[in-house]
């Protein structure tokens, strides 16, 4: 495609197909599409052989031509996986269950009748069925980064062009400036998505005037999702790998680079294969390469595969380890806006910041700072998981409460537990308590409140979960993924985790908490980079809000939440004990056995444990079906 | 990150030297290539025992002890040989949150080897990872490329039984 025309031409032919599944009813020439989603979630729960099931039995019944089946990104709802959805009519079918879908196609392709017990029970409500717009995990939503992800075939550069692609980059490279360009994006008020929030429009304007008459520029794009529980960024690889093809471009556009590289973790295959396909289908359509959109513009893109190293996702590391090297941060200045990649004046942008930006070229800057908050605009997506029902991929407008995105949208937390905390930003951000739940969520009150936006982790804890060793868990995880290069992140984290392992252990003391204190800000102070400059950040926020629970672990050694295994004991209530011998059977120490004891009303002596040997395993506490061991 | 030094001979073949010069020769001039070089290089050989890393200083004169602080940098790269099945547990955020923790002893016990190790037959191997992203099916575990979900440690002895031959 070299003009305008020709990209106008497939966008008409397209969007008809695609409207069916979004407006429902225009003239797709199929009279069904069926939706199956082949994100990571789905593809783990079996949605592969769901989609050779369906083309098995379409074939068997002569649906092929009239029904299309499309494999998409990821609809959000993980949990529910494998999902599929049926279009005009928007029915969602949740868990499907290969031996059941000849059920679906003979009643409902055919027969028009959705099957009501496969349906996910949100969308029915007696006789009605709602379509998935209706219910309560998506009706808060407002889908900007996603709003590809689950309606299109990634796979198919067409169908994205159907939805407005790469009419951005035309519009761009046709009748803006450079600094229209820059200012558009200035003016939107949006911030880096990867967890700095810093101001996009500002990066790009450093890059393109710092250093003049640079002879070569580059465009990189993080999508080195490190954060353990975030996975937007994937999901938009999976789902919408040509928005961030377009970015790039337009990026590249604007600051006056040739190349571009994206950074993608190994750890994702399914969403490095589309992104190979994706740049395939770039280049043959003349999205990417020379002279696009026959300007005097050239532009491509290479991917780089990450090799598992959690500080890659700094932006300095990063560019070390595209330029083959161990991945260690470098000090700052120089910044990557005047010497990064390969020393030449270079921008890197998160995954999820480039899917806003053909949107913002698209409708203006001020459409999207019409939505959040003052100083954060647009909208944010978050990974759900943990503690919560509704796991998945939301996106909600900037100063949306917690208590929205958890109780509403979330489902709230499973089997009637009570929430704890909500950890937002992974390694480098804090746990978040009940007493700040309608706090709208944005960049600033995040970081007033002890955490920070990360990338968009949000993970919920319950009753259940015991806040030292969840600090514990994310020393263990930063003393693993440091790097090494500077003393304060590679020797204070590791000191941070041995004081935390003491206290689990019921070994701690009370000095202990205030030696943490100010261990936390040492490190946060003198650190060389992202990564240990936030990792005091679990410990600090734990002490802040759950600091009784610290202080029962080192005054009265015990863990409140049962966690702490040192801490524990397990405890047979003689007189709940039937004397039945399971659990002695069960365990692995051999060191529960018969006491003399037969409670009132009962046949068998009763058990006991001998604490010595015991494990604390808790294999015993499972299969009692009386109840009657406790642990404390 | 890396892993200790490999205890198993290297029994590298003709064929495997011949595909990793091929790629040596392919990407040698790309920028910043030495990264995809060992990926491919893992990839055709299953790990990069000092052997293989010598191959390929020798070949793109980048200093052995420059690749070999590269390999032991990243956790993808591997010193050992893995086992035929390669258990990896998650025990990103939301999967510990919800007991993978639990499972991955439970495997360790089972196994009777430490993470990082492969069991004495060659069979097993086991690792921690980090998270793969399939949080909504937390905790989860992957056997080579087949991937568990929603699972509790009574799945342990099920899922490694599968894999008896």
């Amino acid at each position: 495609m070299k003009t305008l025309e020709e990209l106008k031409a497939v966008r008409e032919k397209m969007e008809k197909e695609v409207s069916l599944r979004t407006h429902g009813g225009a003239s797709s020439k199929y009279e069904k599409h069926v939706l199956v989603c082949g994100g990571t979630g789905c593809t783990s729960s079996g949605s592969a052989k769901v989609i050779e099931k369906l083309k098995a039995e379409f074939a068997e019944k002569g649906l092929t031509d009239k029904i299309q089946i499309v494999k998409t990104g990821c609809f959000g709802l993980c949990a529910l996986g494998p999902i599929m959805i049926v279009y005009p009519e928007g029915t969602f079918y949740s868990r499907v269950n290969v031996d059941e879908i000849h059920r679906i196609v003979d009643e409902h392709l055919i027969g028009g009748k959705p099957v009501k017990e496969f349906l996910y029970d949100e969308t029915v409500n007696g006789d009605e069925i709602k379509s998935l717009d209706e219910t309560a995990f998506y009706k808060k939503q407002h889908r900007v980064a996603l709003r590809n992800c689950g309606v299109i075939n990634p796979e198919c550069i067409d169908e994205y062009i159907g939805r407005q692609g790469y009419q951005a980059l035309g519009k761009v490279l046709t009748s803006m400036s450079q600094d229209d360009v820059i200012k558009t994006i200035l003016d939107s008020g949006l911030r880096g998505r990867g967890g700095g929030g810093f101001p996009t429009g500002m990066k790009w304007k450093l890059a393109k005037n710092i250093v003049p008459n640079a002879d070569m520029k580059y465009v990189c794009c993080n999508a080195d999702e490190g954060d353990p529980g975030a996975f937007m960024d994937r999901s938009v690889l999976e789902g919408d790998p040509h928005v961030v093809l377009e970015a790039m471009t337009i990026a590249g556009y604007a600051i006056g680079a040739k190349q571009g590289y994206i950074y993608v973790r190994a750890e994702y295959p399914i969403a490095v294969e589309r992104l190979k396909i994706a740049i395939g289908q770039a280049r043959e359509k003349g999205m990417l390469g020379k002279n696009i959109f026959g300007t005097d513009f050239s532009f491509d893109i290479d991917l780089r595969l990450g090799a598992g190293a959690f500080v890659c996702g700094e932006e300095t590391a990063l560019m070390t380890s595209i330029e083959g090297n161990r991945g260690e941060p470098r000090p700052r200045p120089p910044f990557p806006a005047e010497k990064g990649l390969f020393q030449k004046p270079t921008i890197l942008n998160n995954v999820e910041t480039y899917a806003n930006i053909p949107q913002i070229i698209i409708n203006g800057s001020e459409w999207f700072a019409s939505m959040g908050t003052e100083k954060s605009k647009g909208t944010k997506v978050f990974a759900l998981g943990g503690k919560i029902n509704n796991t998945g991929l939301v996106e909600v407008p900037m100063g949306t409460t917690l208590r929205e995105v958890i109780e509403e949208i979330g489902g709230g937390i499973p089997k009637g537990k009570k929430f704890k905390a909500a950890q937002t930003g992974g390694p480098s951000g804090g746990c978040i308590p009940a007493e700040h739940f309608d706090i709208p969520i944005d960049y600033d009150n995040l970081i007033s409140i002890g955490s920070m936006m990360g990338s968009g982790g949000l993970i919920v804890m319950d009753e259940d979960n015991c806040m030292v060793d969840i600090a514990k868990f994310f020393l263990e995880f930063t003393v693993d993924e440091s790097c090494g290069k500077c003393a304060p992140c590679r020797i204070g984290t590791k000191r941070l985790y041995e004081i935390l392992d003491r206290i689990t252990k019921g070994k701690g003391e009370l000095e202990d908490l205030d030696r943490l204190e100010e261990l936390c800000y040492h490190i946060k102070a003198n650190s060389l980079c992202g990564l240990g400059q936030t990792a005091p950040n679990p410990v600090l926020s734990t002490l802040r809000y759950f600091r009784d629970e610290y202080i029962a672990h080192v005054v009265d050694k015990r863990c409140p939440a049962g966690v702490c295994k040192d801490l524990l004991h397990f405890e047979i209530m003689r007189d709940k004990c039937i004397g039945c011998g399971m659990c002695a059977r069960q365990c692995p120490a051999s060191a529960i056995s018969k006491t003399d004891y037969i409670a009132p009303g009962k046949k068998l002596p009763a058990m006991a444990i001998d604490t010595s040997k015991c494990v604390k395993c808790g294999a015993c506490i499972e299969t009692c079906k009386f109840k009657a061991i406790i642990k404390k | 990150m890396g892993s200790a030094k490999a205890t198993v001979p290297f029994s590298g073949t003709p064929e495997q030297e011949a595909k990793l010069l091929e790629v040596i020769a392919e990407k040698q001039n790309e920028k910043g290539a030495l990264m995809p070089i060992l990926q491919k290089a893992q990839e055709i050989y299953g790990y990069l025992p000092i052997e293989v890393q010598t191959i390929i200083s020798d070949k793109t004169g980048v200093p052995l002890e420059k690749i070999y602080g590269i390999v032991t940098f990243y956790a993808q790269f591997s010193l050992n040989p893995k086992g035929k099945y390669k258990v990896s547990v998650c025990l990103g955020t939301a999967c510990y949150v919800k007991g993978s923790g639990d499972i991955y002893n439970k495997i360790q016990e089972k196994l009777g080897i430490q993470g990082g190790e492969c069991t004495p037959d060659g069979k097993f191997s086991l690792e921690a990872c980090r998270c793969i992203g399939a949080c909504g099916l937390a905790p989860v575990l992957t056997v080579n490329e087949d991937v568990y979900g929603r699972l509790t440690v009574d799945d342990v002895d099920t899922i490694l039984a599968k894999y008896s031959d």
